[in-house]
């Protein structure tokens, strides 16, 4: 039995994973901060006939790691794959990086990246004695391109996809692999925060994105970084 | 023998039973090529619930086993800062007693015949929404000797999987990622089992005497195997040499009522990794399963030299017939 934590799970592509896995037969354990969308996915699920929980916390809380893999570890036995989708843009609209104030950044680095690395460090050490396990990084091309107003966000993401590197080069040989998927511009919530005038038909949806996804986590290539194409 | 006031990186000293010899050193330069080390990956609960009686007196519920089992020991008013031994009298409860915690109750289903401070509570919920109560509100259980109330995840070891430990299974605290991945590409195996560590303390002198009380064990069939075909296994911690020697003696997985003391023989154990816990302490009497108690005094008095600190957070040693066969220098390693 394989199993699935998801961070970000309540919505966009977190939500759309979720559900994908659960039909491939993971156990779903997923993480958000807001307790009803998050039970109402645990019921879409397990009405559908798979099985999932749900751990409302905010990955960006810096105590919150060590409870989510408590309360996981408590549910599931283990955790095979880690997807960290949970993620925020800071302020909306999308400010200049200059005009971004000091507390906005600091709590998009506390979501986007000290969260993620305190929560991977948490679950990773029974990954590696077991010889196997997935930790996946919700990267974005704005972590590669000088997008102007995407000062913070684009930032974290690039310190997803370093750390994911540094990480992917100490846990060669190990069995746990640690990728950062760029997945592209997605019809999702986030999305219309961040660009409210976007044309969704121009958009790809979730659902494919978390399909391929799913393929890819089947047999993950060996580079690090990787961008998904639905 | 002065006690880490919070977890430091620790030393380790390493005492060879067959040479007598014992030095600092690594557990890196001590263990070879088909060596096994065992480890125990349960997580340490938050296993430490403020609240009160339905009269309102004051209690702290220390859970002795996961909280879906219930069995705990019930302390009166105070807190980790004061000795177990010195904190008042808990009130005496009876079975149908509620007990109410910040967000959670509990009603007590049953109460030992050994001692009325060990009771048995079924909490208000289950599965998911017990689990999230008992993150949001319990502590981990902490000891008198630290200087500040060090967070739950300090309490953990790298490893920690499905929180069974009511306290901190912590000579795994020697083993970081940088030595567990050296001494796997060295070649020695390491593995795990899971064992619901219980309580080190009740506050009771003859309650005291009865630990360790049963504990939930699960050894997996792959760690068993590599157990029979190692060179020679070492145990990181009391609760590891408990699980693996029932283990030995009976099925995989299971609650164990074994003692182990200067007069158990060891069937599959041949070393352990352990904190430093001083001659008089029950700890010290299931290390003479390994070792005399002269020489095991003179190790301890050894370490006492060498300025290492004892108890959960502080140094550690090896005892492992072997450790110290093959007279190296001692490696250098970054402080």
């Amino acid at each position: 039995m394989s199993t699935a934590l998801i961070t970000g799970a309540s919505s966009g592509l977190g939500r759309a994973l979720a559900l994908r896995l659960a039909k491939d037969g993971f156990t779903i354990v997923g993480v958000a901060r807001h307790p009803e969308p998050l039970q109402a996915l645990v019921a879409e699920i397990v009405t559908s006939g798979g099985k999932a929980h749900a751990i409302p916390a905010d990955v960006g809380d810096r105590e919150s790691a060590t409870r989510i893999a408590g309360e996981a570890h408590a549910l599931v036995g283990h955790v095979d794959v880690l997807v960290h989708c949970a993620s925020t843009l800071g302020d909306t609209p999308l400010r200049l990086v200059a005009d971004t104030e000091p507390d906005v950044f600091d709590e998009v680095l506390q979501v986007n990246l000290a969260g993620p690395f305190r929560l991977t460090k948490a679950l990773l050490g029974p990954m590696i004695l077991r010889g196997r396990g997935a930790v996946v990084f919700v990267s974005s091309d704005a972590a590669v391109e000088g997008y102007p107003t995407w000062g913070a966000y684009g930032a974290s993401k690039a310190g997803l996809d370093q750390l994911a590197r540094v990480w992917a080069t100490e846990l060669a040989g190990t069995g746990v692999r640690v990728v950062s998927l760029d997945p592209g511009d997605m019809d999702t919530p986030m999305h219309a925060a961040a660009i409210p005038d976007a044309d969704p038909a121009t958009l790809a949806r979730p659902e494919d994105v978390a399909a391929r996804v799913a393929e890819l986590l089947q047999e993950l290539p060996p580079t690090v970084r990787m961008k998904v194409s639905s | 023998m002065k006690a880490a006031a919070g977890p430091i990186h620790s030393r380790l000293l390493l005492v060879d039973p067959d040479s007598g010899a014992m030095r600092l050193g690594t557990l890196d330069e001590a263990l070879t090529a088909g060596d096994v080390v065992v480890v125990n990956d349960a997580a340490t609960l938050p296993a430490s619930l403020r609240g009160a009686t339905a009269a309102g007196d004051p209690i702290e519920l220390r859970l002795a086993t996961p909280p879906e089992i219930g069995w705990a020991i019930v302390m009166g008013a105070g807190d980790w800062r004061t000795d177990t031994d010195h904190r008042p009298a808990p009130p005496i409860l009876a079975v149908g007693d509620t007990l109410r915690f910040a967000t959670l109750d509990a009603r007590v289903v049953a109460v030992s015949a050994q001692s009325s401070r060990l009771v048995q509570v079924r909490f208000d919920r289950e599965g998911a929404p017990l689990w999230h109560a008992l993150y949001a509100i319990g502590e981990p259980i902490r000891y008198r000797y630290l200087d500040r109330a060090w967070p739950l995840e300090r309490f953990q070891n790298v490893y920690a999987g499905r929180p069974w430990a009511a306290e901190m299974p912590s000579a795994g605290r020697a083993l970081d990622h940088r030595t567990i991945l050296a001494l796997r590409k060295k070649g020695v195996g390491v593995h795990t089992l899971t064992h619901a560590a219980g309580l080190s303390a009740t506050g009771e002198a003859a309650l005291d005497r009865l630990l360790p009380l049963p504990e939930r064990y699960e050894v997996p069939e792959t760690t068993f195997r590599a157990l029979s075909h190692a060179r020679r296994v070492v145990a990181v911690g009391t609760s590891v040499v408990r699980a693996v020697e029932s283990a030995a003696r009976g099925p995989l997985s299971g609650v164990t009522s074994l003692r182990i003391g200067p007069d158990t023989e060891l069937l599959a154990v041949d070393g352990i990794l352990t904190n430093l816990h001083g001659p008089g302490q029950s700890h010290f009497e299931l290390l003479e399963s390994f070792a005399d108690h002269a020489f095991l005094t003179e190790a301890w008095e050894t370490a006492d030299r060498l300025g290492l600190q004892e108890h959960e957070f502080g140094d550690e040693m090896l005892v492992l017939p072997g450790a110290l066969a093959r007279m190296r220098p001692v490696e250098r390693t970054a402080a």
